[in-house]
């Protein structure tokens, strides 16, 4: 994570969660780091961490235990993956188009190249 | 009332005015950024606070109590300052047990544990401390005095990159454990950007800035792209300045932009604490 980064630090944070569950490094029903944790390992206000586990208490991708903490709720990295799936042309796809267009790119050259990431 | 209040407060250097009825509230449990050019008047608000500075006039309160000549109200606030008011040949040890002394919370085990990760020696005199392990001893001590304000003038001076990172990790895991309301005056912006929730800029003696750092940074943006193009949007923006590269342009504007208004080629992004403190106190 790149706190340097455009976008605020608590969307960053619940990304940052989301990859973790997606990797299988928090599987469903095991605890996520505290806010405390998150805190002093990244350097931010407590308040942010909390931010950004509320995005995803809010998406319903973690649960509260009274007394506890935060764990992954159950079935969390299909929805992460599907709800990733519906920005893909958002976040990806429209600026790979617009930097092709920007370079004099044809769609031919854009969609070859693609084709060759596939490969490797 | 809780909270440190200040109102219209004034201090005069002979002919050079460092405060400028100055008002302000320091809300309890809070982390505040205190942020101002050399001599925008950060350690003179501070010492007034905490007494060792005498205003020409205003009020300060305390939880409701005047904060001059109180010791009550003074025992709620530690001031780390930049200076060292210690007496010479005293010893790390010494002042730790003197600080003990005046600030009933203060946390003994807390302050000897940190003082060995942090590598400083109590043994040693203040004086012949480098600068580096000066302000490590100050910011060790106040962190263990448990009082719910604690004000850091300058902490981090002649830290390296380790002890800094040791330093803002120390601060927020004591304050995830029992909240307390912090001013950290520093000159570097970029690292406590993301530790404070409150910016405070001060400049020439009088506060320009006053909100959550969310807020502050939601008030403005930059606008990148070619210097004609760039030149022909901000016509009638309120701009804060300008970065110049070759033909090529960024502006840092007040307000928002709508980014389906903007000719292509033009870049919009955020702004960032340091770059608009830059641009606010430029002269």
């Amino acid at each position: 994570m790149n706190l340097q980064d455009e976008r605020p630090i608590f969307v960053q944070i619940a990304e940052y969660i989301e990859d973790g569950i997606l990797s299988g490094a928090f599987p469903e029903d095991t605890q996520i780091p505290s806010t405390t944790e998150i805190s002093v390992w990244y350097k931010i206000n407590p308040a942010t961490a909390l931010k950004g586990i509320n995005l995803l208490v809010d998406e319903n991708t973690v649960y509260k235990k009274r007394g506890l903490g935060m764990f992954v709720s159950a079935r969390a990295a299909e929805s992460i993956r599907s709800k990733r799936k519906k920005e893909f042309f958002d976040n990806y796809i429209d600026k790979v188009v617009t930097e092709a267009k920007k370079l004099g790119l044809t769609q031919e050259e854009l969609v070859a190249m693609i084709e060759r990431g596939y490969d490797r | 009332m809780k909270g440190i209040e200040v109102r219209n407060l004034v201090k005069n250097y002979g002919d050079v005015q460092a405060l400028r009825k100055v008002s302000l509230t320091f809300e309890e449990n809070k982390l505040y950024g205190l942020l101002g050019r050399n001599g925008a008047g950060k350690t003179t608000l501070l010492n007034c606070i905490t007494g060792r500075v005498f205003p020409n006039s205003g009020e300060i309160l305390v939880h409701g109590e005047t904060a001059l000549e109180n010791d009550k109200a003074q025992q709620k606030i530690f001031m780390m300052s930049e200076k060292n008011f210690y007496p010479d040949g005293m010893r790390v040890r010494d002042a730790i047990k003197w600080t003990r002394e005046f600030y009933p919370g203060f946390d003994e085990g807390y302050c000897m544990g940190l003082a060995e990760k942090f590598g400083l020696n109590t043994k040693k005199k203040i004086k012949s401390l480098s600068t580096g392990y000066g302000s490590i001893f100050k910011l060790v001590l106040t962190l263990s005095t448990n009082a719910p304000y604690l004000f850091f003038d300058e902490p981090v001076l002649g830290l390296d990159a380790n002890h800094r990172d040791m330093f803002y990790r120390a601060l927020l895991e004591k304050y995830s454990e029992k909240p307390f309301a912090a001013v950290i005056s520093t000159h570097l912006i970029e690292e406590v950007a993301g530790v404070i929730e409150e910016v405070i800029i001060i400049k020439k003696g009088e506060i320009i800035r006053n909100q959550s750092v969310d807020e502050l940074l939601a008030t403005g943006c930059t606008l990148s792209g070619t210097a004609a193009t760039i030149d022909s949007l901000i016509g009638d923006k309120n701009v804060l300045g300008v970065d110049s590269l070759g033909g090529l342009k960024t502006a840092y504007l007040v307000g928002q932009i709508d980014p389906s208004t903007l000719p292509a080629g033009i870049e919009i992004g955020k702004m960032d604490l340091q770059k608009l403190f830059i641009h606010l106190t430029n002269e």
